[in-house]
């Protein structure tokens, strides 16, 4: 079914009744040419770009749950190209271009709204290494532009600069950059990869890997065994814990990473802002909510839920630039698990073990590269080979000292 | 989070900055045939288990003790609390 | 308007009036009344309206649940969108307007969507706005944008101050009402440090809402009478208008205090609200149960409420919704509404019970049957009503109450993760066992609906977390009826039936969502947006979940709950931040002498929270480079001074202390010897450069080592971590003494001449040679540190004296320094020097340059293992072409080389692909006379002379440059040894 305005208003005329499911609610065959783990938006993309681009005919997303309810059904939906490395910068540009297509390309409305994104800057190093990102997307075909105190605050009257403890000294915008309807990338996809025949299986977790003479021949779940030619892994903070069952250690930590919304409120922001010298981050959604965040609260968790010191931590930031928000109302906290890698980036490769594929290590950056993290996966699987924009993400970088920290925080997970 | 500090007492888990699995104590012997592999292991292999996780809290707002937390990553209950020090004298470290 | 809906005697205080308005309209109430119940005094029903359809919306609730009579409460920067008007407390001059309307709240020209509403279904705006792509930014989504949200914030910066503050005690009870006031006197009594918050400006609980008898006393009175009790025991804190927002680790509660809401303005010095972090052992959550409605068609016109509220407004606020009522009830509780209701001269129209079973009354009419629609634009005005014959009967009722149940308020039990459990005989969601560690539940909130049942459950429950022996002590008789209900969720063949009442999702909805296959309690919420209204679906999810399971054909249980999550209630952004906002934000870091630094008239910088002097300028300068190029000029003329007490320092002491710098530091420590300072590279573990210092050899055992500003706490702990973790054996103590010691530079070919007027000690070019360090003493015997190095390429000291000594020993520099025209210079003529000398700071130690990439590959001694040596030896950081650390001039002179520009060969494409570097900091070098930069170039040191072009995009700048070595100021670094 193609969705459309004209199709919203037939059916509200002749009574709703010509819906069907989004996508199908299958039994799992016994084998698939490729099973994804994983049904967030990662391993829904993926599938969606094996099956539509990469042409695959048998693929499977086997998901412990329902689709959608992990990282991608709790972001700040935020989505942006602004990274400064060579081996970061090509991916995550790819991935906005893709954003910028995806609606028409899958049929449904993720309400992918591009807003802007505005770093603010407090120092004059903060300065430097801004002008060096901001260079470093122009030179990879990215926007950016230098924006000056004044031009801001013109944006944002609200915004301290009176008052302020640390003073702001300009901004780096990114107009492209924006926000998404989180839950609707992943049933956009879900939908999409459903309609070319894609097998989504709900309420089925991978239990065990079948590994015979180093190949892995498909995966043990709760609904029996699902022999498949290869098998991604697309499972983000679970990404330890689901890889332990093959017996890999992997260079990730998960943290807890909290996030908040606020009652709606009529149009306060149009775009995104991040503050340069707190920990504090913000959007509004169309339907009127500040959502915000921060930092990790910093130690490893799986509890997806966080302590009160980062809140605070989170709401000092956004009084300090918007003094202005005092008077709103913190509605809602939450806590999603990240899989935070060594390096701050993440990881699309083969692993040691033949036919087994991972994706993950996202850090807190996973929610916008969606899209170039299902196609650089489709890719990898359907072909063998890295995709061109994802070549430095693999395994053996770390061994070798060719990390891609984009903080220069080191090995240190909860740093990135 | 309340860190039940052995010389301190309970203190509150704001006062502490933390760094990660205790594995880090077991710092590879740099001689080792096997170093370059090691220090890798070391540096960037992690168990990142989903329930006990021995790992280190630095007292920083406090006596700058170095501390073994021993915390359920699923509930963040804390069951054993240690000063870094004798952990790693324990595990064979000296100087 | 009179108060024409005031009906006898309740707790509002009668002897005296409050002014208040709304929307522009001037009304009178009570001490004790909320806006809600005044309004309703005055014959008030509308108050809002509905989030997507703009649905007339009255009160549905008397309390913090409630989803529609939202406002906009004060004015001006106070202004607070969104407020329930069912828990403000009234107060005099009261303001408020209603919001999320187009027009006034009677002709709001948004209400329009509701004859759209067919076309506005759950989930609509996924499946079009699609096309034209560009016009969902420019034309759809600002439509959208505007109407959606719902009150407006000022943006005026919120004028009020926030407190937080720390609590502890034994026993937290969460609750006032009987299980939570039974609890508190038991736990009082035995001598407990209890702390009982309740959000209610009243505690009581239902006491206050009921007719309830406990013992001989109304159960308000018993309420009064024991909070009085309480209020006398000095081991007992109890705090009422304080909302118990969430249940974190470890027996830490975040609990609110609205100290000011409940007045015109905080009075001088008071907070508005105050965040407590209470420190708890064990807690007894006793927060009641909320009644939830049922969904019918058209059945939420305002008058259209809970049954409890009904009866929470006539019995606590003697006010009557409306003269006419009915209640829908599928439970006995109903029948209690309609009898009080009676009982103050309401005409009870009639009770409309889905039970056959049904209790009767002599005082009003019980119908078998359901309501099946109703009327009234603005406000109900009939009621239709199907018997269960099958016969109609329209009843003319201007409030409906709804009885379909009550739900306990399980929310703090599932703040870590906890799930509720489906309890069948009361139809409703109970806690589980999986509950915060140290929490009991007691009363409604654990399913014991009765008030005999609360009572004994509160006391129970605070015997058993306290241990408290012997027998149980009597309770006062009380009210003890069983529930009777049969669950009934919605009216068969309803569509247009309010679940979520804010944000307009009705049965239709949930049907839709479930025919789309959003079939998961979360895809149902996120879907139809079902329990996202700023109610968090108090009153709305259960109903909603009641029917998705049916349609799934599966129990409520299997269906399950969404997870519920901090705040309890919606929290002012204000009170989380507290007083860090403005310039209290963070604490700032002043040196000693930054008192004299003001009186120079010196511009400050932050610098991490350091407050730092970054030039002093000079009367007559008009731009920054005329007192840096001035301060720079003057320090390689004659002296300057600068203050760098902001360094990070370290005293280092032991036997093993030359050892533990080995290991800390590439380079050797070990034959220092003592009395000599040297400059030291610390790496990472993974091989990256981490920061960069000095160490000072002061006695065999004895070091000083320096840090930057930036690093002083993470290079401290990574001290004590190789101490305490890697080295625990070694005889090696560390402390940081960043903050006992004032030190400043004192730079320039006559900065041997200046000290020497305070030095006591002979500091000759012999005596104390290029990197001497001593302890010394000056000015006749006030002790000191001495070292000679340099950051600024000149023959230089860095001079450190006690704290307390800063100030002093500042001034007595300028004093002694005047005949040779000392010039204080501050961080940018410091940040110049260093350029000039091609000296790394901040900007080269970015977290990713090795040691290679800074031109230090060789101070990494072989002859030694240290942190970091090995992972520094892999390929990727070795590799052929790596980045060099390079200096950068301009062609033309008047060129700038600004930082953050890449490097491109001089002729070829400028793209990512033939990025050769990046310049990393950059100055105008008054004594070159044009500006200069280093910067990180591939294969740098093999390209000296190389013409290539500098390029900034972003701040559209390109410009021709040469490659140079960095040290442009004195390479063979002459003036330092001089």
């Amino acid at each position: 079914m193609r969705y459309s305005g004209f199709k919203v208003i037939k059916e509200a005329l002749t009574g709703h009744k010509g819906w069907t499911p989004a996508w199908r609610d299958p039994a799992p065959q016994s084998h698939y040419d490729i099973v994804i783990i994983g049904g967030g938006g990662h391993g829904l993309a993926t599938a969606y770009y094996l099956a539509k681009q990469y042409r695959q005919k048998r693929v499977a997303v086997l998901e412990k749950g329902w689709i959608g309810g992990g990282n991608v059904g709790r972001n700040t939906t935020i989505i942006r190209s602004n990274y400064l490395l060579d081996g970061n910068e090509p991916f995550y540009e790819f991935s906005l271009k893709l954003w910028e297509g995806l609606e028409q390309d899958f049929n449904y409305n993720a309400m992918i709204s591009q807003r802007g994104i505005l770093n603010l800057i407090h120092s004059d190093a903060q300065r430097d290494a801004f002008i060096r990102r901001g260079n470093a997307m122009i030179l990879n075909g990215a926007d950016a532009e230098m924006l000056t105190t004044e031009q801001i605050k013109a944006r944002y009257p609200f915004l301290n600069t009176d008052d302020a403890r640390f003073p702001i000294k300009g901004g780096l915008a990114q107009h492209r950059g924006g926000t998404v309807r989180h839950d609707a990338v992943a049933w956009g996809y879900a939908r999409g990869a459903d309609g070319h025949g894609v097998d989504i299986i709900q309420n089925c977790e991978v239990t065990g890997f079948r590994i015979e003479n180093g190949k892995c021949l498909g995966v043990e779940t709760t609904k029996g065994f699902i022999g498949a030619g290869k098998v991604g892994c697309a499972v983000a903070g679970s990404s330890s814990r689901l890889m332990s069952k093959a017996d890999m250690r992997l260079p990730m930590e998960s943290h807890v990473l909290q996030a908040f919304v606020s009652e709606g409120l009529k149009p306060v922001l149009p775009g995104v802002i991040t503050f340069g010298a707190g920990h504090f981050y913000c959007s509004q959604s169309d339907k009127g909510g500040l959502v915000f965040g921060g930092d990790l609260d910093g130690y490893n968790s799986y509890a997806q839920r966080g302590n009160l010191p980062v809140v605070e931590d989170v709401c000092e930031g956004g009084m300090a630039i918007f003094p202005a928000f005092g008077r709103a109302r913190l509605l809602r906290m939450w806590g999603g698990i990240m899989d935070m890698s060594m390096d701050g980036s993440p990881i699309i490769d083969r692993t040691h073990i033949d036919g087994l594929y991972f994706n993950g290590g996202w850090c807190y950056g996973g929610f916008k590269a969606t899209p170039a993290s299902g196609f650089c996966f489709a890719h990898l699987l359907a072909t063998d080979t890295p995709h061109p924009t994802a070549t430095a993400y693999r395994f053996d970088r770390f061994e070798k000292g060719l990390m891609i920290d984009e903080k220069g925080m080191g090995n240190q997970p909860n740093l990135h | 989070m309340i860190i039940d500090h052995p010389l301190l007492g309970p203190r509150d888990s704001a006062e502490f900055t933390y760094m990660g699995d205790a594995r880090l104590i077991d710092r590879p012997d740099p001689d080792a045939e096997t170093a370059a592999q090691d220090f890798y292991e070391y540096g960037y292999l992690r168990g990142n288990p989903a329930g006990w996780h021995d790992e280190l809290w630095f007292h920083e707002a406090g006596d700058r003790s170095w501390l073994v937390v021993t915390r359920n990553t699923l509930t963040h209950e804390i069951s054993k609390v240690q000063l870094a020090r004798d952990v790693a004298r324990s595990r064979g470290r000296s100087k | 308007m009179t108060q024409v809906n005031r009906i006898g005697r309740g707790q509002v205080d009668f002897t005296k009036t409050l002014k208040f308005s709304f929307d522009g309209k001037s009304y009178t109430g009570h001490p004790g009344d909320t806006l809600a119940s005044a309004l309703l005094a005055n014959g008030v029903r509308l108050m809002g309206r509905s989030f997507k359809y703009h649905r007339p919306r009255g009160p549905l609730s008397a309390g913090s649940e409630e989803p529609n009579a939202l406002v906009e409460l004060r004015g001006g920067a106070r202004q607070e969108p969104n407020t329930r008007a069912t828990t403000v407390e009234l107060f005099d001059g009261l303001l408020a307007k209603s919001q999320n309307r187009l027009g006034s709240l009677k002709f709001d020209l948004l209400s329009i969507n509701d004859r759209f509403s067919n076309f506005l279904t759950a989930g609509f705006y996924y499946k079009t706005f699609m096309w034209p792509a560009a016009f969902w930014e420019k034309f759809y989504e600002p439509i959208i944008r505007n109407a959606a949200g719902l009150g407006s914030l000022s943006l005026k910066d919120d004028p009020d101050v926030y407190d937080k503050g720390f609590l502890h005690c034994d026993l937290l009870i969460i609750g006032a009402g009987p299980a939570g006031l039974s609890a508190a006197l038991t736990a009082g009594r035995a001598g407990a440090d209890v702390i009982l918050a309740d959000e209610d400006f009243r505690m009581g609980g239902r006491l206050n809402s009921e007719t309830f008898a406990i013992g001989d006393a109304s159960g308000a009175d018993w309420a009064a009478a024991a909070v009085a009790e309480l209020a006398s025991l000095p081991n007992v804190r109890l705090m009422p208008r304080t909302t118990v927002i969430g249940a974190f680790d470890h027996g830490i509660y975040g609990a609110v205090e609205r100290v000011s809401d409940h007045i015109h303005t905080p009075d001088a010095g008071k907070p508005r609200q105050v965040l407590w972090r209470i420190y708890t052992k064990q807690t007894v959550l006793a927060a009641g149960a909320i009644e939830r409605p049922i969904a019918f068609e058209n059945n939420d016109r305002p008058g259209i409420m809970l049954a409890s509220a009904l009866r929470t407004y006539a019995n606590r606020f003697a006010v009557a919704a409306d003269r006419r009522v009915a209640i829908f009830t599928n439970n006995d509780d109903g029948h209690r509404t309609a009898s009080d209701l009676h009982a103050r001269g309401v005409k009870v129209v009639a009770v409309i019970d889905t039970r056959a079973e049904a209790p009767r009354s002599m005082d009003y009419e019980v119908l078998h049957g359901q309501v099946i629609d109703t009327k009234g634009r603005l406000g109900l005005t009939f009621a239709e009503v199907k018997l269960a014959d099958g016969s109609m009967r329209t009843l003319d009722c201007g409030a409906l109450g709804l009885s379909g149940g009550w739900n306990p308020n399980v929310h703090l039990t599932c703040h870590q993760r906890g799930r509720p459990t489906w309890n069948p005989d009361l139809a409703a969601f109970v806690p589980g066992t999986d509950l915060p560690p140290g929490m009991t539940v007691a009363g409604a909130a654990q399913g014991d609906l009765s008030t005999a049942g609360a009572l004994a459950g509160g006391a129970k429950a605070a015997r058993a977390v306290l241990g408290l022996k012997g027998r149980m002590p009597v309770l006062p008789e009380a009210e003890d009826a069983p529930v009777n209900i049969t669950p009934f969720w919605y009216v068969e063949g309803c569509s247009r039936a309010w679940l979520d009442q804010q944000n307009d999702v009705t049965v239709k909805d949930v049907k839709l969502s479930h025919q789309e296959g959003f079939r998961s309690v979360e895809h149902l919420k996120r879907y139809t947006t079902l329990g996202m209204a700023t109610d968090q679906g108090k009153t709305s999810n259960m109903g909603g979940l009641a029917i998705m399971a049916e349609l799934a054909g599966k129990a409520i249980p299997e269906v399950g709950t969404t997870i519920f999550r901090p705040p309890y209630t919606p929290t002012a952004i204000g009170v989380l931040a507290g007083r860090h906002r403005g310039q209290e934000f963070h604490p700032k870091r002043l040196t000693p002498s930054h008192k004299w630094a003001e009186e120079q008239g010196a511009v400050f910088v932050e610098v991490g929270n350091w407050l730092r002097a970054q030039w002093f300028p000079k009367p007559g300068e008009t731009h920054w480079r005329e007192s840096v190029d001035r301060e720079v000029l003057a320090t390689r003329k004659s002296v300057g001074v600068c203050d760098v007490t902001t360094l990070g320092k370290v005293d280092v002491q032991g036997t093993d202390a030359a050892a533990f710098l080995n290991k800390i530091y590439c380079n050797g420590f070990a034959k220092l010897a003592v009395g000599k300072t040297r400059y030291g590279l610390m790496l990472r573990e993974d091989g990256i450069a981490m920061d960069d210092g000095t160490a000072a050899r002061l006695a065999e055992d004895h070091f000083v080592v320096t840090t930057t500003t930036a690093n002083a706490l993470p290079v401290y702990r990574h001290m004590e971590f190789v101490r305490q973790c890697l080295c625990p054996d070694m005889d090696v103590q560390l402390i940081s003494t960043t903050e006992a010691w004032a030190q400043y530079a004192v730079a320039g070919p006559n900065s041997r001449k200046l000290l020497e007027k305070i030095v006591d000690q002979d500091i000759s070019n012999e005596a104390f040679p290029f990197m001497a360090c001593a302890n010394i003493t000056i000015c006749g015997g006030l002790r000191a540190r001495l070292f000679r190095i340099s950051f600024s390429g000149e023959l230089a000291y860095e001079i450190a004296v006690p704290m307390a000594y800063g100030d002093a020993l500042m001034r007595k520099i300028m004093e002694v320094g005047a005949e040779f025209d000392v010039t204080p210079y501050g961080t940018e003529a410091l940040g110049v020097m260093r350029i000039e000398k091609g000296h790394a700071a901040g900007n080269e130690l970015n977290g990713t340059t090795t040691a290679q990439n800074l031109g230090m590959g060789r101070m990494i001694s072989s002859l030694k293992d240290c942190i970091g040596k090995t992972l520094s030896q892999r390929e990727g950081l070795n590799a052929d072409g790596d980045l060099r650390q390079v200096g950068i001039r301009p062609v033309d002179p008047n060129d700038p080389v600004p930082a953050g520009a890449h490097l491109m060969n001089a002729d070829g494409p400028i793209d990512a692909a033939h990025d050769q570097g990046y310049a990393t900091s950059a100055c105008y070098s008054p004594n070159l006379g044009h500006a200069i930069a280093i910067g990180f170039l591939k294969n740098g040191s093999d390209r000296m002379g190389e013409r290539m072009r500098l390029v900034s995009p972003l701040t559209k700048v390109q410009v021709d440059v040469e490659i140079t070595s960095a040290h442009f100021i004195d390479p063979e670094g002459e003036r330092l040894r001089a």
